[in-house]
């Protein structure tokens, strides 16, 4: 239906109204590039979205609303990313909102016949938040070529929902929006598997953890927070340092829901 | 913000020690690629079928350790034998009727009286200098592009880049380097803008600065011609092709020992850091498509070079021209650029001609050899268009197989092409490694002739 590209790139994106006490839950969209992800997006919502740029960036945004019993999602697609590590601007914006913007739950979407390369990113998203599903599509076109997933498998070793679909043909996506409303509601707690790092910077970051929590309140992913001061990230260093982190945070949460405030 | 808690975060982090500290990423994406792997060999099954079967094998062939590297070798020293055999026919065919047609149009020109300095311009000058790059680069290109977009199209150039992933990695460089070192045999602004698939700016710096050492095709036909004419003529007929070739491999694996060895220097002085890791996923083999590659190789690379060489060369040709008929107290202008050249150009094996041809090549290097077949034409008022003539002219100012060996050198090195020095301003944003993309080259090149021509007169 539509790409991501809008015909006017220079249109500033159009805010959706968002009140801090608004009852929207928001849900980010991430993935590979060419895992189908736009093809999920349309599925998921229809005509009623919105295309513009993300605030001060040269890269374009999606966002639209689906309905599911009676209650109102915000959908955000975010830039198709390899990893979250880089410092290009697609990774940063997907990085900053799954990191600052709190979504009630972020999708992952995967291309099912190279599900091992696409876990990279997943595995990254999953140690910055808990509330992830992992969306595996082009299902189809795995089986065509003899690749069969053992999905109870697969959940219980990444502790998150996993849910086959075939957007073209709209297969699973019924599923996909159960699901995302039963994360994005508490009803499914997901316990997505952390990678572990050596004992010497494991023990610095379960140190740095509670103070992070303590110094920065209603911070949510302090763990990763921690991992990037260990790493060396200057911008997040520079955050800590003169206490904007909470305001990265504050507009984050403008982009998101006030459940926090 | 004074809170105790950001003081004692800052000093923690501060008291890690820095080594572990540059690892981190690199750990945690190492240790998410054992994890996926694990993961996924329980939860995911895939039946083999006969093609990829057969891909496995290949895979297993083309990237094993002792294979890898010499059917490498052997493919494109292949590549080269088809190009300069299959070249030298139209080449000469292409130049006799360039040569009889500059005939045609100075019997036309005369017959207009037009005045001396009009034809010297345009048929000494522009015409001749488009014709010879024409059958020059033209057969080889036309041979060359097509065979080397069926090995990319088939999916076997990641295969390199497999290959030579661990040599990168100990020169503390990306692997992802060696694909836009594939792109750099092509063109090297090309090969500029494929860096972008290297995430990290230090290893994607490292690439840019190193990409001029890999050949591009507005220089491979020297290479091809120097090698042919000076190194193989001195075989049996019947070998001298697959010698040329040998000497063609020969000079480009130097660019990559080049290109490693700088890469390693750079990463240890002035971009210092570890190499990242990446996973490299080999692409399925595809079966070539024959016409649409004819096709494109031809129009997006084959014209699209001719021309901008031609371009090139027609006001290079007349600028040649002007700079040996304008004279100033009874000498030429080239003849001042030529002697002051001289003393540098003989200290590296070359002379004051080949410097002066590479400054007035700046915009193009499809166009040295041309410009010095004319700086010395101007000096001894002879030219014949035919390529075997050519060797009479070198040797009669006084080229050894040591200057061929020099100029190849000196070639595969120097410097990158104007249109690729703004491509990596563009790229880079910076002028100061804009201008180190030139200088280090230059002076590789510089050392690098110097020592194997003070060597090479040892020997001969």
């Amino acid at each position: 239906m539509f790409g991501r590209k809008t015909k006017n790139q220079n249109l500033n994106f159009v805010q959706i109204e968002i009140l801090p006490s608004r009852k929207t839950k928001v849900v980010a969209l991430a993935g590979n590039p060419n895992t189908g992800k736009s093809t999920i997006f349309n599925r998921l919502t229809g005509l009623k979205q919105h295309t513009g740029n993300w605030p001060g960036k040269t890269v374009s945004r999606a966002e639209g609303e689906f309905i599911l019993n009676d209650e109102k999602f915000l959908l955000i697609d975010l830039p198709g990313t390899y990893s979250l590590l880089s410092t290009s601007e697609d990774e940063e914006i997907a990085r900053d909102f799954i990191l600052f913007g709190n979504p009630d739950a972020t999708v992952i979407v995967c291309d099912a016949s190279a599900l091992e390369r696409n876990l990279n990113l997943a595995f990254q998203i999953m140690q910055i938040t808990n509330r992830c599903l992992l969306c595996i599509n082009l299902i189809d076109e795995a089986k065509r070529k003899g690749i069969e997933i053992d999905k109870d498998v697969l959940e219980k070793e990444l502790g998150i929902p996993v849910i086959f679909t075939n957007a073209r043909s709209g297969e699973g996506i019924d599923e996909l929006k159960e699901k995302i409303y039963a994360i994005a509601n508490r009803i499914i707690k997901p316990n997505p598997r952390k990678i572990h790092l050596r004992k010497e910077i494991q023990e610095k970051v379960d140190k740095l953890k509670p103070l992070i929590e303590k110094a920065f309140p209603g911070i949510y992913s302090s763990e990763w927070i921690a991992l990037r001061l260990l790493e060396g990230d200057k911008k997040i260093r520079a955050a800590v340092e003169n206490g904007n982190l909470l305001e990265m945070i504050n507009k984050g949460l403008e982009n998101g829901n006030g459940e926090l405030k | 913000m004074n809170k105790p808690e950001i003081k004692e975060i800052l000093e923690i982090v501060d008291s890690c020690n820095p080594k572990v500290r540059e690892k981190i990423d690199d750990e945690f994406v190492e240790e998410i690629y054992i994890t996926a792997s694990r993961i996924v060999s329980r939860s995911v099954k895939k039946k083999v079928n006969g093609f990829e079967q057969f891909e496995l094998r290949l895979d297993q062939l083309l990237t094993s350790k002792y294979f890898g590297f010499p059917l490498m070798m052997l493919l494109l020293a292949g590549v080269f034998f088809l190009t300069i055999k299959g070249a030298n026919y139209p080449s000469k065919l292409l130049a006799s009727m360039f040569f009889w047609l500059e005939g045609q149009l100075k019997i036309l020109f005369n017959y207009f009286n037009s005045p001396w300095w009009l034809t010297g311009f345009l048929i000494d000058g522009v015409y001749r200098a488009t014709a010879w790059v024409v059958s020059v680069m033209f057969p080889p290109m036309a041979i060359f592009f097509p065979i080397f977009t069926i090995l990319e199209d088939a999916g076997y150039l990641p295969r390199v880049a497999f290959n030579l992933d661990k040599l990168f990695k100990w020169a503390g460089a990306h692997g992802k380097q060696a694909l836009t070192m594939g792109m750099g045999f092509g063109c090297n602004a090309a090969g500029v803008v494929s860096t972008r698939i290297i995430d990290s700016p230090r290893e994607r710096l490292i690439a840019i600065l190193t990409n001029n050492f890999v050949p591009c095709n507005g220089r491979w036909p020297l290479i091809i011609m120097l090698a042919s004419v000076f190194i193989a003529a001195s075989f049996p007929a019947s070998i001298s092709s697959i010698v040329a070739s040998g000497v063609v491999v020969a000079v480009t694996i130097f660019g990559i020992i080049i290109t490693l060895l700088v890469s390693k220097i750079l990463s240890k002085t002035l971009l210092k850091g570890e190499p990242s890791a990446f996973k490299l996923e080999l692409p399925p083999y595809r079966k070539p498509q024959i016409l649409r590659i004819l096709y494109t190789s031809f129009i997006d690379r084959t014209l699209f070079v001719l021309g901008r060489a031609v371009t090139m060369a027609a006001p290079s040709g007349g600028l040649i021209w002007l700079l040996g008929n304008i004279y100033v107290n009874g000498k030429t202008l080239m003849s001042f650029g030529v002697d002051f050249l001289n003393p540098i150009g003989k200290a590296i094996g070359l002379d004051g001609a080949i410097l002066l041809a590479y400054i007035i090549a700046i915009p193009a290097n499809e166009i040295i050899i041309p410009t010095i077949i004319m700086i010395y034409s101007n000096q001894t008022k002879m030219i014949e268009l035919e390529i075997n003539q050519l060797k009479d002219l070198f040797l009669q100012n006084e080229w050894t197989v040591l200057t061929a060996v020099c100029l190849m050198l000196f070639s595969l090195l120097h410097y990158p092409c104007s249109t690729t020095t703004w491509t990596i301003y563009k790229e880079t944003r910076s002028i100061k490694w804009t201008i180190l993309s030139n200088l280090i080259p230059l002076a590789v090149a510089f050392i690098i002739c110097f020592f194997v021509y003070r060597i090479g007169i040892l020997f001969l």
